[in-house]
């Protein structure tokens, strides 16, 4: 059988214009205005989680936040612990809701995050550039983002990547659909950039495995 | 242009923010946990209150602004007015949600019979324990309620009652 050729994203996100409509929205300022909330309190609690932070699984925080260990660095791996969780479980909800079938590959699969994902939840549309030659890495772009509306880093904390929710969300929701990667930050508009980059690497692609053995 | 996001992001993310100061942060120290949660509602609520109430004039006095929350805020945020609001007079303000979003996804044991107020911290049993964490995610919501109002130059308590599940009631105390 031919394999089925990937659509772009544009054809995609056409098909599913009109999504289930149980799929209700909310004004974005409460989300923003909580989000902000919440990195201001981490940016606050932070001195007095120390202990929390040295239980953790020091391999999971090399992992994360590789050298950067101040206080933002925390703050960045606590959003993207959070991003994680929070991408776990958005992912049923994503592909319950939005008619997608499976992704042929992992170009399809950054198209749909993109241009459908990103759109269905936080109400804006990514691009997708810099494919590498194996087509294993990309950087997804966003022009607008409702997470830093109203929001200005002061100087003192250049280093915080304050949208880091956002690519844990993003691993988590992969994670699910089995595909390990690696996310991280290459622009951000925050500190100075003209555009939010993500850059997305998949680094395993983990098989499904069929529960049952199929001599039972 | 009202900009807009999925329901479900602001689910999320309150979700995840109640787990991560109860669970890992304060895990042992559920007032502390509380307190922060209540923080950031606060400064939720200060901001919200500021951006709803740009073009109006000041609240004549304290019931004005308590209706105000009951109905251009709550609508703003909930998308539905606060359904019975009643007072003493003296104060006290009780503002009832029949239907409270954000609760009404929470599973709650029915026989929960030992469970008055937020304010109860003893000993967890295992009915109170289904009530400590629904009270846990209570008080974000009080502290948006408590943020708005101090913007509004009206320093209050906030606390949650759930004795009537599903309704939820919010009791306002102005401190004087």
């Amino acid at each position: 059988m031919a394999p089925v050729a990937p659509r772009s994203g544009d054809a995609i996100f056409a098909n599913i214009e009109h999504v289930n409509c149980s799929w209700t929205v909310q004004n974005a300022e409460l989300f923003t205005l909580t989000y902000g909330a919440i990195v201001r309190q981490l940016l606050t609690d932070l001195e007095e989680v120390d202990e929390v932070n040295k239980q953790l699984d020091q391999m999971y925080i090399y992992e994360l936040c590789s050298t950067d260990t101040s206080d933002q660095g925390m703050v960045g791996v606590w959003h993207v612990l959070m991003g994680y969780n929070i991408g776990i479980r958005l992912i049923d909800e994503f592909l319950a809701k939005s008619n997608v079938s499976s992704c042929v590959d992992f170009r399809e699969t950054a198209e749909v995050i993109a241009k459908v994902g990103l759109k269905m939840f936080i109400g804006v549309t990514a691009s997708v550039t810099n494919w590498n030659a194996e087509g294993t890495c990309c950087s997804i772009v966003l022009e607008d983002n409702p997470l830093v509306d109203f929001v200005e880093l002061p100087d003192t904390y250049q280093g915080l990547h304050y949208c880091n929710i956002l690519s844990g969300v993003i691993r988590g929701a992969l994670d699910m659909v089995s595909m390990k990667a690696e996310v991280t930050w290459l622009r951000d508009a925050l500190r100075g950039d003209d555009v939010f980059e993500l850059q997305v690497k998949l680094l395993k692609q983990v098989p499904e495995e069929y529960p049952y053995k199929d001599d039972e | 242009m009202v900009r807009e996001v999925s329901e479900s992001c602001v689910d999320s993310l309150m979700t995840e923010m109640v787990a991560c100061y109860c669970n890992r942060f304060y895990a042992n120290k559920p007032e502390l946990a509380a307190r922060r949660i209540e923080a950031i509602g606060y400064q939720v609520g200060q901001q919200l209150s500021e951006r709803y109430t740009m073009e109006r004039p000041r609240f004549g006095d304290h019931l004005e602004a308590i209706k105000f929350i009951c109905k251009d805020f709550w609508s703003e945020v909930f998308k539905k007015q606060i359904d019975n609001l009643k007072t003493n007079h003296r104060g006290t303000f009780v503002l009832q949600d029949n239907k409270f979003p954000w609760l009404a996804r929470m599973s709650v044991d029915p026989s929960t019979d030992n469970v008055s107020s937020v304010e109860d911290y003893s000993a967890p049993t295992a009915e109170s324990k289904a009530a400590q964490a629904m009270s846990m995610h209570l008080y974000f919501p009080c502290g948006i309620i408590r943020g708005a109002l101090s913007n509004l130059g009206i320093p209050c308590a906030v606390s949650a009652d759930i004795s009537s599940l599903p309704a939820c009631s919010f009791v306002v105390r102005i401190k004087a």
